[in-house]
């Protein structure tokens, strides 16, 4: 038997194609917007090999920054959804594809940042897998979400057809914490719609938010052999401008294929989903953090609820 | 009306720039590792190897020269009657260049010696004799010139198998030995190695004609870039799918294969509680 046959296959699939669709929506103008995507979908329908998988960032058919506005411009999941499909029926869908979008979630009158994912049928109609309600809402500078959005309170990790995927909203990115906790619970793709103003400019060739970007992705994907899939909204929004820089980051945290900061584009691969057990087997960081994580959690000195060390 | 979207394909996948070597950084660590092995460790000031005109001793000759001096370097040339006069030059170019100790010393009449008992010794057979006569040598012009030995043997004839064991791998040091063969070429680019050193084809040298290339029934380049992704782990069909063919995939997965005792020291039957190396275990270090 040649060693190679011996490799296990934890993942029901080896690879897929990926398609990130960098937004550059017009603030507020649904229509404008769906139309937008309506042309992002006919464009990877005409690649050689469309894809499997859509990510779309955060906020994609609305803009980020909506102050007030947000009420008028958030949807119930499942109509966020329905807009979703009927976009990709009116592209020429043939097939169905699995997409994962931001937006504005109302949930009977809760307010959310939100971010679904859902299967998306050439019929129009879409079956929705999860939503993720973004944890982290920036609320400081340049940033005002917890004065109009209610946060959401975990993270969860959900079967695909292309193995377990969790989803982080921006900020929710930025707390190492939180890509920890949804590689604990198995996610092997991360899925990360983004609308991220630049900025800094004393980088070296980039916004120096572009190289902190790429250096969290890049650890994240490395620690917990997990391909992250980043989407970064685009274009100017009141003098701020999101930079983009949507990447597709492999289990070793190399960059398979990335986006410009400025304008629309559409990032695209074929990832070999085998590569995350071998970059888990390379470094089997995760696997001995399950070991650690009782004692780390039951440490009194964490400010952590009583009822958390109760249950260890 | 065209796309406002440009599509941004991931490119194809390069098994040479998976291999890319920043040269300057790997020679400041092979300049360190050599200094601490020899100085710090063995309290030794000098280095020989055997110098064959080839681009691997070349590689390794430059890297003493900077960590030791030159005049701390003993290349050892060892031609065999059979050597292509162009070996002898080529290696004379590099001590040339660096001003280092050699020495030339003629392994025909000790190869011969032996093999008027093999006279129907193989060419490989008598390949062998010439590798385990030079390393003969190479262990006893060690004693004279109060130097360690340094190997020169490559990752890649190293994973193929493609050495003399106990000849070429015999010797207490090898700076160039975690580097696959494209990697040393740009290395050898990178230290200054003459240009005819580095642009010919690699060549045992033990037949007129011969070139490692030819013996391996791959080029080195092609080579690399699959022991590259065997070491990584992916599957066969992982790898042909990334540029190869799985006659290639296959010839160097068997060569690979079939040499896994090679990189390694004897197999000695386990019979007690002590073990060397079982179970009494110390560093090489210690």
């Amino acid at each position: 038997m040649s060693p190679s046959t011996r490799i296990p296959r934890s993942s029901p699939r080896t690879s897929m194609r990926v398609a990130i669709v960098q937004m550059q929506p017009r603030k507020g103008d649904i229509a404008a917007n769906l139309a937008m995507l309506r042309d992002a979908f006919a464009a990877v329908l005409a690649l050689e090999r469309p894809p499997e998988l859509i990510v779309l960032p955060e906020a994609a058919l609305t803009g980020y920054f909506l102050e007030g506005a947000v009420y008028d411009c958030s949807f119930a999941s499942d109509d966020f959804a329905a807009l979703l499909a009927t976009a990709w029926r009116d592209a020429g869908a043939k097939e169905s594809v699995d997409i994962a979008s931001g937006f504005y979630e109302n949930a009977d009158g809760t307010f959310y940042n939100a971010s679904v994912y859902a299967t998306l049928a050439p019929t129009g109609t879409a079956a929705i897998v999860h939503v993720h309600r973004k944890l982290f809402l920036p609320t400081y500078g340049v940033f005002d979400e917890d004065r109009f959005l209610t946060r959401g309170r975990r993270v969860q990790a959900f079967d695909t057809a292309f193995g377990r995927v969790a989803m982080l909203i921006c900020e929710d990115m930025w707390h190492s914490l939180v890509p920890t906790i949804a590689a604990l619970k198995g996610a092997r793709i991360l899925i990360v719609p983004s609308a991220s103003p630049g900025r800094g400019i004393n980088g070296a060739g980039e916004l120096e938010s572009t190289t902190y970007w790429r250096s969290l992705l890049s650890l994240a994907a490395a620690e917990h052999g997990v391909y992250v899939l980043y989407a970064g909204l685009t274009g100017f929004e009141g003098g701020k401008g999101f930079a983009g820089g949507s990447r597709i980051v492999d289990p070793r945290g190399a960059t398979v294929a990335e986006g410009a900061a400025l304008g629309p584009c559409i990032v695209t691969a074929e990832i070999d989903l085998a590569e995350i057990d071998l970059a888990r087997a390379n470094m089997p960081l995760l696997g001995d953090l399950v070991t650690v994580l009782p004692d780390l959690l039951l440490d009194d000195e964490l400010p952590l609820p009583v009822s958390v060390r109760a249950h260890g | 009306m065209a796309s406002v979207f440009p599509i941004v394909e991931a490119p194809r996948y390069d098994p040479l720039a998976a291999l890319a070597i920043d040269p300057a950084v790997t020679i400041d660590f092979l300049v360190a590792f050599l200094r601490d092995e020899l100085r710090v460790r063995r309290n030794i000031e000098n280095a020989v190897f055997g110098l064959s005109g080839g681009v691997d001793s070349a590689v390794t000759a430059y890297l003493c020269a900077r960590a030791l001096g030159p005049e701390h370097v003993v290349a050892i040339r060892m031609p065999y009657r059979l050597s292509s006069a162009s070996s002898l030059s080529d290696a004379q170019l590099v001590i040339d260049d660096l001003g280092c100790r050699s020495e030339t010393i003629d392994i025909s009449a000790a190869v011969d010696g032996y093999l008027q008992f093999a006279p129907d010794a193989s060419a490989r057979r008598k390949g062998n004799v010439m590798a385990r006569t030079r390393m003969l040598a190479l262990f006893d012009r060690s004693e004279i010139h109060r130097a360690l030995p340094i190997g020169t043997g490559n990752k890649t004839e190293r994973l193929m198998g493609y050495f003399t064991w106990h000849a070429d791998d015999s010797p207490p040091l090898n700076p160039i030995g975690d580097l696959f063969k494209t990697q040393v070429w740009a290395l050898a680019r990178a230290l200054g190695v003459p240009a005819a050193l580095v642009d010919k084809a690699p060549s045992a040298d033990l037949e007129a004609n011969q070139t490692d290339e030819g013996d391996l029934g791959i080029t080195y380049a092609r080579a690399d870039g699959i022991l590259h992704q065997i070491l990584l782990g992916r599957r066969d069909e992982a790898i042909a799918a990334r540029g190869f063919t799985r006659d290639e995939v296959t010839l160097v997965r068997r060569k690979l294969d079939a040499t896994h005792w090679k990189r390694h020291l004897p197999t000695t039957a386990l019979v007690s509680g002590t073990a060397i190396n079982e179970f009494y275990l110390r560093p090489v270090d210690y």
